[in-house]
């Protein structure tokens, strides 16, 4: 065999294996998409399970992980938002900037069980929160925190250099120039990295295993303080702990916990990228 | 270097020019933000420190020969960590070793071969991969895979194996975008180099361009192995959960195992708040946050050592 013969063979290859990779994603969602479609329908989506939750719909689960999702944006924002300014914009490069650096990493890496360990230790029994949406929604907020910090933190750092020289040489504070020139041209990546924390922590189902989530509720929760169904758990749930599940009340709930974490994903990619053919500098 | 350059000249400049009012109201926000990115480290500390107050009492209650056991049956008190780490370490070393290799190979593609519209096709649906919840590729595992498994001739279909192959795809995203920067990261006057002395495109990816990035490589591998040694409800229904060492002779990997991360989320449910049990299924977090720990600080220090030598070699 030749060099160049080789070389065809070797590139031919590595197409096969990178196809290999990335396709069985298109085959994963359409094979829940056609299993799982059935089954959508507006009793689906919108009533309460009934008959042991072999019958009937999602409605609970579907509300609990959107009050789950409301509940870590408020839980996730400030304090990460704050932290990426504070990274951007004032971290000198000395060794507390790199503690604080190598601090998000590990919270990045921190597995979402113990996140669910340590929520059950510190919000549900120290703070006595109860298992909650509280107790789900800070518990997931912090696990989305990293995600959130170095979306925005890159964000905050693509706004050239000289909008805050201008800003500064006119007399401005440095607070003004953060808070008047530097945020707002900032701000669609910070949403974009805020959607992008709350499309993982929607469809997280280990953190909130021991503080909020419910195996079935006939009622809605009425207060922050109440458990809740949630999606994730949902889809554990009926597809382990109840036998007898008709199997495509499982791909329907699969189908929609998907829907609902990839258009989160996916409004995040199109602002992105809106952001970026927009860009004028 | 602007950024750092800027904030050492901006202070005196501030004090000289602001109002001292204005001054003041800003000196609090400082602060505020200020403390918001220390806190980033309060809160490693403080989960460490909730950790250690629930599952310390466990490393003193249980003896030291009964949780470097072989057996993990709470019931008869029997707390052996060991079926558990095996467990771990049998599905993360699985998973690494399929999707090294082929996260490798497709960032190869992506960075060295495909031309730009498939670029700008398969990044999107990589970042799609990894926005799948565990919990729904645990879920076609169970229902999908492991009859497949079974069907292939393992004695069951939930074994370490299943739990490999559904770990080993869901740390490719990780392991593709991070040797996708290693690769980019080589300067292409390497490439051009190699090129021009006659060597194929082949030759050029494999003696230079890998070589050259293979810092980076590392860096994807640990990575990956920290990400996959964390994950809970995909393997907690794909591996069977049986707390046994497999035996050697049957093929370890074909048959069910319990992860630490498993255990955890499976029985936490059950037991009484203080009990010895759920003491014991804290210490095993405070296994798991040190372990993720130590992998994560390794890749960083890897990450920034890399940098540095990358510099000076320009």
């Amino acid at each position: 065999m030749t060099r160049q013969q080789t070389n065809r063979l070797a590139k031919i290859a590595i197409s096969l294996v990178a196809a290999l990779v990335v396709l069985p994603t298109v085959f994963v969602i359409l094979y829940v998409v056609y299993n799982g479609i059935g089954v959508i329908s507006w009793e689906f989506l919108f009533t309460a399970p009934r008959s042991g939750m072999r019958e009937g719909g999602i409605w609970p689960a579907l509300l609990g992980t959107v009050f789950l999702t409301f509940g870590t944006a408020i839980a996730a924002f400030p304090l990460a938002i704050a932290t990426a300014i504070y990274l951007a914009e004032y971290a000198g490069d000395n060794r507390l900037t790199r503690w604080v650096r190598l601090a998000i990493v590990n919270l990045a890496g921190i597995p979402s069980i113990v996140y669910g360990l340590f929520g059950l230790g510190a919000f549900v029994l120290f703070l006595n929160l109860g298992t909650s949406i509280v107790a789900g929604s800070l518990t997931l907020g912090l696990m989305t925190l990293p995600v959130v910090i170095s979306t925005a933190e890159e964000a905050l750092l693509a706004v050239p250099q000289e909008f805050r020289t201008v800003s500064l040489s006119l007399g401005a504070t440095r607070w003004q120039t953060i808070r008047h020139q530097v945020l707002p041209h900032a701000l669609p990546g910070i949403i974009t990295g805020i959607i992008l924390g709350l499309g993982r922590a929607a469809g997280e189902t280990a953190p909130i295993l021991f503080t909020v989530a419910a195996f079935y509720l006939p009622e809605l929760p009425r207060s922050i303080f109440d458990q809740t169904m949630a999606l994730p758990y949902h889809l554990y749930v009926i597809s382990t702990q109840v036998p007898g599940m008709p199997l495509s009340l499982q791909y329907g709930t699969a189908l929609v916990l998907l829907l609902v974490v990839l258009s989160l994903t996916l409004v995040a990619t199109v602002l992105r990228t809106r952001m970026r053919r927009r860009r004028q500098w | 270097m602007l950024k750092t350059e800027q904030a050492a000249s901006l202070p005196a400049a501030q004090a000289e020019t602001t109002p001292s009012r204005r001054h003041s109201g800003e000196w609090w926000i400082e602060q505020i933000i200020r403390g918001a990115g220390l806190s980033t480290i309060f809160i490693i500390g403080l989960i460490f420190l909730f950790l250690l107050r629930e599952g310390l009492p466990a490393f003193v209650r249980i003896s030291p020969l009964n949780l470097l056991g072989v057996r993990w049956y709470p019931i008869e008190e029997l707390y052996g960590l060991l079926p558990l780490l095996v467990g771990s370490l049998l599905v993360t070393v699985g998973a690494v070793v399929i999707a090294v290799p082929l996260g490798l190979i497709t960032a190869i593609y992506l960075g060295e071969i495909a031309p730009l519209w498939q670029r700008e096709l398969l990044k999107p649906l990589i970042e799609v991969l990894a926005g799948i919840p565990s919990i729904v590729l645990g879920f076609l595992g169970w229902v999908a895979l492991a009859p497949l498994v079974q069907q292939a001739g393992a004695p069951t279909g939930l074994t370490a194996f299943t739990g490999a192959l559904i770990l080993a795809y869901m740390s490719l995203p990780t392991i593709i975008s991070i040797s996708e920067d290693a690769l980019y990261a080589v300067p292409k006057e390497y490439r051009d180099a190699s090129l021009a002395i006659g060597a194929t495109e082949w030759q050029t990816i494999w003696r230079v361009v890998v070589p050259a990035a293979r810092s980076g490589i590392v860096i994807a591998t640990v990575l990956g192995i920290g990400r996959a040694i964390g994950e809970t409800m995909a393997v907690m229904m794909v591996t069977g959960n049986a707390a046994n060492i497999p035996s050697l002779a049957t093929g370890m990997f074909f048959q069910p195992v319990r992860t630490m991360t498993a255990t955890i989320a499976a029985e936490m449910g059950e037991v009484a708040q203080g009990s010895l049990h759920y003491q014991a299924l804290f210490a095993i977090g405070i296994v798991l946050f040190l372990l993720t720990f130590a992998i994560n600080s390794l890749a960083s220090m890897l990450i920034g050592g890399g940098k540095q030598q990358r510099s000076s070699q320009l």
